[in-house]
């Protein structure tokens, strides 16, 4: 069990931010972090990894203390047991995967198991190429294979996907859904994007500024009040386009465009860059399969 | 004349590789704290550090030859426990690891710039001390702007001349650099010796710096 209760003095695009988070990760859950950028999410996570230093607070893992601001306790990054995938992946250059992930062990036994690691992201025939030639996806899979190496209390994920085309990002989404069911640690993930929420997460914290909103199942988050026979898909604003005497919105569902009208009232509640549920009744939809 | 020859292009290369290892111990951290810290000194000492760019050889060799003199402060605490840094090969090393000090930290320092935060801090969270980091991490990644620095202070060091002719003179097998005996076989209308010096310096330089570029154009092929 990882408690936090941490405050921190951020300075954001939209100005001063005092921050706020108090979060209880359980045991081996996937847990995601998910909020428009800006609202603080990669400082959270780089507060528990220690590369920076919240004001105040408290953060317990498993009743050992990394950080408590009355007790004047900070542990320094190397004597926290996280994993890190960074947004760049920030590989070794000089050195080749296998290398990069034999850099991270620190005994014999996790040397052992640095194959079986680089076998279960599916780069063994890639294990000795320098990372400057290998793709986004795969650079990202020796990222997520490297921060396993010391078996980390916490894995720590800031947006891993985000810089992938939607394809690979699919394929990565599913693979690390399987590596998180097989090695079963505790991952806390930074995302923006409501897919691979939905895909990844047991829970789903929505920060807003610098502060945690809700917890809850990434569904009941997304979409509450379901019901019985209504479709419902969730969206990103891509586009409102006023058209007299109504307003044509155009959505991101998924990989699809979708554009739909809607008064100019409605329209008004909507921002581009945002979400939103698009919701039809009173006739079933007509499924097709694809050849 | 051929062993004088022989003995002042070795004095040339030492003076050259003594001063190249002193600055590339003293160039890492200096660069290092150059790149990262954010002190308010530090445009200070950044500005001493580029000094020699601009200000003529002749100064520096001026002052240093002032406070080596036993008359200075800095010269008598030196004479009275036996040291004299005045026209010799010790006073030389000091005055080039001076001159030469911005051609080995700007590679380094701008080298060092360029690796991305996140690579030292992944290293963090795998568990490896700043040390161990810049050991096994960031010096082999920055190792071009290393040979750079090696390079450009070995060879500006032995193409000096103004602050070695200020405080070193002209002694045969203590401070007479190439550099130096070619002006004094010129002064003398001794035009073959001062060639051989010349073309002997112009042959080494070019293909000391030939060889380190196509050795990084190598290696970078297999790095971007």
């Amino acid at each position: 069990m990882i408690l936090i209760n941490i405050k921190k003095h951020l300075d954001t695009a939209d100005g001063a931010l005092e921050a706020h988070y108090e979060l209880n990760i359980h045991d081996g859950e996937f847990l995601t972090l998910f909020g428009t950028s800006g609202a603080g999410k990669t400082t959270l996570l780089r507060m528990i990894a220690g590369l920076e230093t919240p004001h105040s607070g408290v953060i317990d893992v498993d009743g050992e203390v990394w950080f408590d601001s009355e007790k004047k306790i900070n542990l320094p990054p190397q004597k926290r047991s996280v994993g890190f995938v960074f947004q760049d992946y920030a590989l070794f250059p000089t050195m080749s995967v296998r290398e990069n992930l034999l850099f991270a062990a620190e005994n014999t036994a996790q040397r052992r198991t640095v194959d079986e690691l680089i076998g279960l992201v599916e780069l063994s025939a890639l294990a000795d190429r320098l990372p400057a030639t290998l793709s986004g996806g795969q650079k990202q899979r020796v990222a997520l294979a490297r921060a396993l190496v010391r078996h980390p209390k916490i894995l720590l994920l800031d947006e891993p996907l985000s810089a992938l085309d939607p394809s690979m990002r699919q394929k990565l989404q599913d693979e690390l859904s399987l590596i998180h069911s097989r090695v079963g640690v505790t991952t806390l993930l930074v995302s923006h994007d409501i897919a691979e929420t939905v895909k990844l997460s047991d829970r789903l914290a929505s920060v807003v500024s610098g502060r945690i909103e809700s917890i809850s199942p990434p569904m009941e988050f997304f979409s509450p009040q379901t019901l019985s026979g209504k479709l419902q898909l969730i969206g990103e604003v891509l586009k409102i386009e006023e058209d007299f005497p109504v307003s044509i919105v155009t959505l991101l569902v998924g990989t699809s465009v979708v554009r739909t009208v809607l008064s100019n009232a409605e329209a008004s509640d909507l921002r581009i860059g945002g979400h939103a549920i698009i919701s039809t009744k009173a006739f079933n939809p007509i499924l097709i399969p694809l050849p | 004349m051929e062993s004088e020859f022989i003995s002042t292009m070795a004095l040339t290369f030492e003076l050259a590789a003594v001063t190249t290892v002193i600055l590339l111990l003293i160039g890492i951290p200096l660069a290092a704290f150059l790149a990262f810290s954010q002190t308010r000194f530090k445009s200070i000492i950044e500005t001493i550090v580029s000094m020699p760019l601009v200000l003529p050889p002749s100064v520096l060799g001026f002052y240093l030859l002032l406070a080596f003199s036993p008359a200075s402060f800095i010269g008598e605490f030196l004479t009275s426990h036996g040291i004299r840094l005045a026209f010799s090969f010790e006073g030389l090393v000091i005055g080039s690891v001076l001159f030469s000090l911005p051609f080995m930290v700007h590679p380094i320092q701008s080298a060092l710039s360029g690796v991305p935060r996140t690579i030292f801090e992944a290293s963090y969270t795998l568990g490896k001390s700043k040390l161990e980091t810049m050991i096994r991490v960031i010096l082999p990644t920055i190792r071009h702007g290393l040979i750079s620095g090696i390079v450009l202070a070995f060879a500006h060091t032995v193409g000096e001349f103004g602050v070695i002719l200020m405080i070193g003179g002209n002694i045969p097998g203590e401070t007479r650099v190439a550099s130096i005996a070619i002006y004094d076989e010129v002064e003398s209308l001794n035009y073959a010796m001062a060639h051989q010096y010349a073309l002997t310096l112009f042959a080494v330089t070019f293909a000391i710096l030939l060889l380190v570029y196509t050795l990084n154009k190598k290696s970078l092929g297999g790095i971007r």
